[in-house]
């Protein structure tokens, strides 16, 4: 239980704090780029591999990478609902995400 | 492109706005570890790359630029939704990296001896019998 409390408070932290710096930078193009920044693999990975060892961070790791590329389709669908079907920033993150899912 | 801060846009956050990434974060890298021990790291790795702060700020990112036009006196504008998508094409970007950021410590982490693994390798010395 205190593991888990401790990933919440890592995770919350270092989130906030790269949403801070997305906040505060222009142009926003240059700002997203932190959206995608590794923020749960920063607070996971460490704490993985001291409680599982580097074995099992590694596969983790190579699952992520396909993770990130599911990423990239998702933000570029998103872009496109945006800009070509005028769909508003929380309809179109959301729906897109759910779509993903199913 | 000219890359400047703005710190004045931290002074008109709300409270909430602070709070949601903060809980948001903390629940998904929970949430990121429960998985990968009830499902192994295959699946649990998966969510390792989960945009955990991608759709809050593309919200608050239109949000913020409808309100300014709003003050500005323009009732009804496409600003908000424009700067929203310019920050998601930003993200887009950015998830090149986030791969790249994954095969690095793909191909790395069996090689390398960091502090975190001698903590690992402590923890290991002090179970065995010898």
């Amino acid at each position: 239980m205190l593991q888990y409390l401790f990933r919440f408070l890592v995770g919350g932290t270092i989130v906030s704090l790269f949403a801070c710096l997305g906040d505060v930078l222009e142009p926003k193009s240059f700002a997203g780029l932190f959206g995608a920044a590794p923020l749960v693999a920063l607070a996971t990975l460490g704490l993985t591999i001291v409680a599982d060892g580097k074995a099992y961070a590694a596969l983790e790791s190579r699952s992520m990478i396909v993770g990130a590329a599911s990423f990239v389709v998702y933000t570029a669908l998103c872009t496109w609902l945006m800009l070509r079907k005028k769909i508003n920033a929380a309809p179109a993150t959301i729906a897109t995400s759910s779509c993903g899912w199913r | 492109m000219n890359i400047s801060f703005n710190l004045g846009a931290l002074a008109k956050a709300k409270w909430y706005e602070c709070l949601v990434p903060f809980a948001f974060g903390g629940a998904i890298t929970v949430a990121a570890g429960i998985l990968a021990k009830y499902f192994g790291p295959v699946f649990g790795g998966l969510f390792l790359a989960i945009p955990a702060i991608f759709p809050a700020s593309a919200t608050l990112v239109g949000k913020h630029e409808t309100d300014r036009k709003k003050k500005a006196g323009v009732a009804t504008s496409s600003r908000g939704r424009q700067a929203a998508a310019v920050d998601a094409a930003g993200v887009a970007l950015g998830s090149v990296g986030l791969a790249g950021f994954a095969l690095t410590v793909r191909q790395l982490l069996p090689l390398c001896n960091s502090a975190l693994v001698f903590l690992q390798q402590r923890r290991s010395g002090s179970r065995s019998p010898s």
